[in-house]
């Protein structure tokens, strides 16, 4: 299980000399190894593994290749899933029932109530995520555009953390209990201690921060000192998480003066993320701050030397650390900058939109945040731009049940539809016609060119 | 082997798609299952009132409070013919924008279900005066007055319940547990025990209450209203120690408590079940004849009245606080077991219930509402 065993071994035989070297697999790690030795700073690693020896590229794991596929890729997916929750959401419908009764006899009946059904839905879900033209005033028309900025907010910080964890190879399933301990700690600053404005704030973001980063640096120690798999780990910590603000909910000190009821004070009006554009509008400066995190985490991955360093551990830990390149230390790094992101997830929701801690404070945006970054491509600007679909989702979701009656379960079913298509490109290629990435560059007319004549 | 390894994800993988798809065009050649959406019923459409329900994260079908609001509701819509519409929550950060979304529909009344809504709802309140709310299960002194508690002194039922199944228990020893350590769950739990208690002195019993310490305010809690698995593993644990009647306090946990019961009869032992929130002998849908009787919190009704009250022009924010006087609590029938319980007990419990009615016997409980 530990990444250290065949690194170690593989360092063993590379100091007895390349030329005993008769496997192919270390000839292979050799030269990738003398690849960063050089004096010249070496090619970044690219994340698709398109420019990587193909043999090499093959011993990336389907998770690599499924975490950092092609973009075209991402955008069928959610045209995929937003069909099929269609056809679902026309399924489910009462109208659309009646009328089947008598499809053979008249169908055009029952295909203009599933169109009926889907489309209002849709429309739903348009009106309830960008632009509602329904609105009373020019406030209200465009309310629906900052819900779905203000949901995504958290998300799009938790998947960030998620992005970064999934380069360096590390598929971290912990947003979750990084969020609500992040949370909790932001939002015990914000409601016991009364501080002036500017400064209570900050304070309150930064402890979000060390929150989440605790709790993810954790999972990265144990993975790189004990080899210990930071799914598993990573997994069980949620468990503790929720449990520990389970607990602390059910002390004085975390609950409202004269209540039992698990849920803490309100934070101080100083402690909160101001309104970003007046009261009337949920949406507050968090989101300013997820701005700053994506490009954080954009400048990081392809600007900085750690960055470098771990999109390296990540394309190739066994490589990266002939290459010199401490693999421990870029998990611990990583999990500490990942736990940090989803921290400031928790920040915006305590601060943001909650303004109290609850078990619940997290929902399911850390669970939701794998599903953005393996949408994102686990690029930053790629997982906002998925965070933002997945907010429009949510906020739209809440217009499509009251409006029309659609359960609001069909959202779920799409993001779960959109995940399974991602993680099963060949589905979607054989659907869309499309030609294999590997024959783009060897045959790509003719692979297209069959492929639409079959 | 590391290739194997990587051809057997793939596959899977693609077998998971494929599985996916093959689900997909199952459903579509399926009959579609019934909507219980909110198109509702356009007989009835005598008024323009519109009623709203929001839930909290347990949603419709929680066998729970949320549930039995919604019923209500749903009654309204069917004897005073309103108008209704719901939304759903999935999580918390949905409250905001489904009571948002809610106002924006134009309800008359907003119906929200449960203490997390509080906040949300007392902010909707104050900033939409012209509608009226309504919320279940939480009272704030706080709140403006359009605005109307709908509460429940539960520990009144339970105290019965307590004390018939200290009558009835064979081996001496009864059990509770919680979904989890909140009030409106541990008000259950304090009232069951104050009605063990009551019996052990009128009777200079002894019969031990596992599972809750009300002094302490402690006890044995699932830690959600999920998890049957655990419900279960909790009441055959009660059972190995030797206790007969277990009163599980945790919406849908307690069906696992009823798969306990039914193992532990079949293996020769005598258990017993008391119910909560509902008649379970009627609404649990299996183990009836081991029901013993059930804690009953009638929101339905009250949430009709509360609604019939508003579409009369009538609406006042005074808590409506469900009591056994009221009927907004009640023991129910001992169906099956009626014979398990002796007629001395019964009336027993009749006085006990004029007692609490009259104020002779006070139940206290830390969850109670206080007035």
């Amino acid at each position: 299980m530990s990444a250290d065993e065949p690194g170690r071994q593989t360092r063993k035989r590379h100091e007895r000399g390349s030329k005993s070297a008769v496997d192919g697999d270390e000839q292979r790690l050799v030269a990738a190894a003398e690849l960063g030795d050089g004096t010249q700073p070496p090619p970044a690693v690219p994340a698709t593994g398109e420019s990587l020896h193909p043999e090499l590229r093959e011993q990336q794991s389907v998770m690599q290749r499924i975490v950092t596929g092609n973009a075209l890729v991402s955008v069928l997916a959610v045209v995929l899933a937003l069909i099929a929750g269609g056809i679902l959401i026309a399924l489910t419908n009462e109208e659309v029932a009646r009328t089947s009764s008598y499809f053979f006899a008249r169908p055009q009946d029952m295909l203009g109530a599933a169109w009926t059904a889907a489309s209002e839905a849709y429309i739903a879900l348009f009106q309830g995520s960008v632009f509602n033209s329904d609105g009373s005033t020019f406030a209200r028309m465009i309310y629906p555009l900052t819900q779905t900025l203000t949901v995504a907010t958290p998300l799009i910080c938790a998947a960030l953390g998620v992005a970064l964890a999934f380069r360096a190879g590390l598929f971290n399933i912990g947003a979750q209990g990084q969020i609500i301990i992040g949370a909790t700690l932001a939002a015990w600053v914000g409601f016991s201690w009364h501080l002036p404005v500017g400064l209570h704030l900050l304070l309150v973001i930064l402890a979000g921060i060390v929150g989440g980063a605790l709790w993810g640096g954790l999972v990265g120690l144990l993975k790189a000192k004990t080899g210990a798999h930071e799914v598993i780990v990573s997994i069980m910590l949620n468990y503790v998480a929720i449990n520990l603000v389970l607990y602390l909910l059910t002390i004085p000190a975390f609950q409202r003066p004269g209540s039992t009821n698990p849920i803490s004070p309100q934070l101080d009006e100083t402690a909160m993320y101001p309104p970003l554009f007046g009261d009337t509008f949920r949406l507050h400066w968090g989101f300013i701050v997820a701005i700053l995190a994506t490009f954080f985490a954009w400048w990081l991955l392809n600007r900085s030397t750690i960055g470098f360093e771990l999109r390296a551990v990540g394309s190739n830990p066994h490589a990266a650390r002939t290459a010199g390149i401490s693999v421990t230390k870029g998990y611990v790094i990583v999990m500490v900058l990942a736990g940090a992101l989803a921290g400031l997830a928790g920040t915006a929701q305590v601060a943001g939109t909650e303004q109290v801690l609850t078990a619940g404070v997290a929902a399911s945006f850390g669970f939701d945040a794998i599903t953005v970054a393996l949408l994102g491509r686990s690029t930053p600007w790629g997982t906002f731009a998925a965070g933002v679909l997945f907010g429009a989702f949510r906020a739209g979701g809440v217009t499509m049940q009251t409006n029309t009656g659609t359960a609001i379960d069909i959202v779920l079913v799409v993001q779960s539809l959109i995940v399974l298509f991602i993680a099963a490109p060949p589905l979607v290629r054989t659907i869309f016609r499309l030609p294999e990435p590997g024959q783009l560059t060897a045959k790509p007319r003719k692979t297209a060119s069959t492929g639409g004549a079959a | 082997m590391k290739t194997s390894l990587r051809n057997i994800k793939r596959g899977t993988g693609l077998s998971a798609a494929v599985l996916g798809a093959s689900a997909l065009v199952l459903t579509a050649c399926g009959a579609p299952p019934a909507e219980e959406g909110g198109s509702g019923s356009p007989a009835a459409e005598a008024t323009d009132y519109r009623g709203c329900i929001v839930s909290d994260s347990g949603g419709f079908d929680d066998r729970s409070f949320n549930q039995s609001s919604y019923e209500g509701l749903k009654m309204a819509e069917q004897d005073l013919g309103i108008k209704i519409s719901e939304a759903e929550s999935q999580a918390e950060t949905d409250f905001g924008p489904n009571v948002d979304a809610m106002v924006q529909a134009d309800c008359n009344m907003i119906l929200t279900v449960g203490f997390l809504l509080g906040d949300v709802t007392k902010e909707a309140a104050a900033d939409n005066p012209e509608t009226n709310f309504a919320i279940v299960d939480y009272s704030d002194p706080e709140f403006t007055d359009n605005v109307k508690p709908i509460i429940y002194d539960t520990a009144q039922a339970a105290f019965l319940a307590g004390y018939a199944a200290a009558a009835t228990s064979e081996t001496g020893k009864v059990a509770t547990y919680g979904g989890m350590n909140i009030p409106t769950v541990t008000i259950f739990m304090d009232g069951f025990a104050d009605g063990v208690d009551y019996y052990n002195k009128q009777k200079d019993a002894n019969v031990e209450l596992l599972g809750w310490d009300k002094k302490s305010q402690n006890g044995t809690f699932v830690g959600n209203f999920e998890d049957q698995g655990k419900g279960k593993t909790n009441t055959l644990n009660f059972i190995n120690e030797g206790a007969d009647i277990i009163m599980p306090v945790a919406g849908p946990v307690g069906l696992g408590t009823l798969d306990a019961v039914i193992e532990a009869n079949a293996d020769g032992k005598d258990a017993k079940v008391v119910w909560v929130d509902s008649d379970g002998y009627e609404t649990a849908g299996k183990a009836e004849e081991f029901i013993l009787t059930s804690v009953m919190k009638l929101m339905g009704n009250a949430v009709e009245d509360v609604i019939k009250t508003d579409t009369e022009g009538k609406f006042d924010s005074t808590p409506y606080v469900g009591t056994l006087e009221n009927g907004g609590v009640a023991l129910a029938p001992f169906h099956d077991l009626d014979a398990a319980v002796s007629d001395d007990t019964k009336s027993e419990l009749e006085t006990i219930k004029k007692a609490i009615i009259s104020g002779d016997i006070k139940v206290e409980s830390k969850a109670s509402p206080q007035q």
